[in-house]
């Protein structure tokens, strides 16, 4: 086990602990770089899909898990990305342009969310952005001089530097590249002040407001943000998919993300990337298992569907802290090998906490 | 006449979202969890009666009523092996919980009932009745009727019965209720077992007019809007909201271009969430800083 001395404060809010975390991420980013000379170009493919969810979950990540907002609509910001991006592309505007264009309009959705949003708590909240993401879906289906409707439009591969990125391994470092610069300001920005402001608000808004905390420019700001990096988030799935239309940004979607945030654990960036991974593999396992799994169960529409409510339910009802919650307790049982107790993390006994005052 | 006509189907529609509400609103007032798969638990009722009268050939009421108790028994069950673990977690644990157990609930009624809509002989099935000039679907009448005479149930078995009244106590006050020796666990089962029985009834009466399939729990979206218009409190203004919420979707249908009839009920509730965020009917107070 190691222990760290610290001595200043500034010690507290260091990136970088210690040398093993920057040989480990160290690592990991030398080995993505080098994966697609090593993998095939279906894997290739199916990691920048995984990256790409990854950036929508950070996105989500720092609403629900830092700042304690529930979304359920983010499919729609992710939506509003893609739209943006792929329109203005097709007027012959370059993509790098298009596709900040697709994050920043995403933001502005984002901010048109929160200031009605910040009246609202909880369950309101969550409705309310459910409300939202149906409205985005009928205004794509139903302006179709825009947005083509129900038919879709076809999405131009992204051309940076005059170099159209056709080939797979071209748009991975792309996709590798958000990622790691989207994870990177994620990571600054919950050690700034703002950051712990939402985090402040996330654990008790009444002692955040007490101790002087803008609540409401807070959770603006939170949600801007958040919907922003899923609408670049949505801009990248957009040229991944190579077409888009409403099917693709359904309610589902919206799901999924909840469901990346809530399996790879509350609170935590490591959690949106586990998270990723689950969701983005899953459907291959699930097609890896088809074969061995009796053929009426195997051919049902809804079994994706059903299978992610399914892990969902258990992963609340057993792991709240979800996949990296579990890596913390396999890492302090070697930690702290013969003298692990389970008691650690044992949870806090907790009653009903009312938000009604009779 | 055609705009009463209109409204006359709005206000049956109406009476669905106002019956799937209420089963929201039973919920939230005794446990403070939003379930999120009550337009699923309707679907399951639906299809549950579908088995029992279009597959098994019972009689209409005979099945319906085995359908409302199998509900009921689903009902306690899942309160009681499922969402009682989860009491004292976040409120978002809760929304998590309950949207998969809707899609779970979905991806299991695909497996057994089919992804085709079907439908079963109701004895109000393409039948009309033609009052003065409007023509009226018998299906809607019952619906309304219907509707009607569970809210008048409703409001006699909370007041007038023991367990309604436990269940009153349970809700307005917790811990009191525990303390007045009310077996407040138990009370909480019965209360989601009501509401499954309420869902299946909005699930039976909705069969008519709309053809059964795993997807017709997304109903229950829209019958949030009208819980929230409602308030989320009070029985008789969530049936209300429901009514505002489906009088303007059908004339929205009629009059606004298209587009406007799906989204018309979502509208309608982001404007009372910003204008009146506890609702239009509502008695109950929220806490503040």
């Amino acid at each position: 086990m190691r222990i760290l001395f610290k001595t200043s404060y500034l010690d507290d809010i260091r990136l970088i602990k210690h040398s093993g975390t920057s040989f480990w991420y160290g690592l990991l980013v030398v080995s993505l770089i080098l994966a697609p000379l090593l993998l095939a170009e279906f894997y290739v493919g199916e990691l920048s899909q995984i990256f790409i969810l990854a950036i929508a979950g950070v996105g989500l990540m720092l609403l629900i898990g830092y700042t304690g907002l529930a979304s359920l609509g983010h499919g729609a910001f992710m939506a509003i990305g893609a739209y943006t991006d792929t329109y203005l592309i097709s007027k012959g505007v370059p993509f790098p342009i298009a596709f900040a264009a697709g994050g920043i309009l995403a933001m502005v959705a984002g901010v048109a969310v929160a200031l009605p949003a910040n009246r609202m708590t909880g369950i309101y909240l969550a409705i309310a952005t459910l409300a939202f993401s149906q409205i985005v879906e009928q205004v794509i289906i139903r302006w179709e001089s825009v947005t083509r409707g129900f038919q879709g439009m076809p999405v131009p591969a992204p051309v940076l530097l005059g170099h159209p990125l056709t080939k797979a391994w071209e748009f991975y470092y792309l996709c590798l590249a958000v990622l790691i610069l989207t994870v990177l300001a994620a990571v600054n920005l919950t050690r700034s002040p703002t950051g712990r402001a939402m985090v402040a608000i996330r654990d008790s808004e009444i002692s955040a407001q007490s101790l002087g905390v803008n609540v409401v420019r807070t959770k603006t700001i939170a949600f801007a943000l958040s919907a922003g990096i899923s609408g670049l988030a949505g801009a990248l799935l957009g040229h991944k998919l190579k077409f888009i239309s409403p099917d693709a940004f359904n309610i589902l979607l919206s799901i999924q993300l909840l469901l990346m945030v809530v399996v790879g654990g509350l609170g935590s960036i490591h959690g949106a990337i586990y998270g990723a991974i689950f969701v983005g593999g899953l459907p291959q396992a699930i097609a890896l298992m088809r074969d061995y799994l009796p053929v009426a169960i195997a051919r049902t529409p809804g079994l994706e569907p059903g299978l992610f409510g399914l892990v969902m339910i258990l992963s609340v009802l057993f792991e709240p802290l979800g996949i990296y919650g579990r890596w913390l307790k396999v890492k302090a049982f070697f930690d702290t090998f013969p003298l692990y107790r389970r008691s650690t993390f044992k949870r806090q006994r907790s009653y009903l906490k009312t938000e009604r005052v009779r | 006449m055609e705009l009463l006509q209109l409204i006359v189907g709005g206000v049956a529609q109406g009476c669905v979202y106002g019956l799937v509400a209420l089963g929201f609103v039973l919920i939230y007032k005794a446990t403070e969890m939003v379930n999120f798969a009550q337009g699923d638990l309707m679907m399951l009722g639906a299809c549950v009666a579908l088995t029992f009268i279009g597959t098994m050939g019972l009689n209409y009421w005979l099945g319906f009523l085995v359908a409302a108790l199998c509900m009921a028994v689903f009902g306690y069950l899942l309160d009681a092996v499922v969402l009682r673990r989860i009491i004292g977690q976040p409120q978002f644990a809760v929304v998590i919980l309950t949207i998969s157990l809707g899609f779970l609930f979905r991806a299991a009624a695909g497996f057994i009932w089919g992804h085709e809509p079907q439908s079963f002989e109701t004895p109000f099935t393409n039948r009309i009745i033609n009052a003065g000039g409007v023509i009226l679907p018998l299906e809607s009448i019952s619906m309304i009727v219907g509707t009607v005479l569970l809210a008048v149930l409703l409001y006699f078995f909370f007041n007038y019965t023991r367990i309604g009244n436990a269940m009153q106590a349970a809700s307005q006050n917790q811990l009191a209720a525990y303390y007045m020796g009310i077996p407040v666990k138990r009370i909480n089962s019965l209360i989601w077992a009501l509401s499954a029985i309420v869902a299946t009834i909005a699930g039976v009466l909705l069969s008519p007019v709309s053809l059964i399939d795993p997807s017709i729990g997304f109903l229950g979206i829209k019958a949030f809007a009208a819980a929230v218009v409602g308030g989320f409190g009070s029985l008789i203004g969530t049936v209300l909201g429901g009514l505002i919420v489906g009088i303007s979707e059908t004339l929205a249908g009629r009059y606004l271009p298209p587009g406007f009839k799906e989204i018309v009920a979502y509208l309608i509730m982001l404007i009372v969430l910003m204008v009146r965020p506890q609702g239009l009917f509502t008695t109950m107070q929220r806490k503040k800083v």
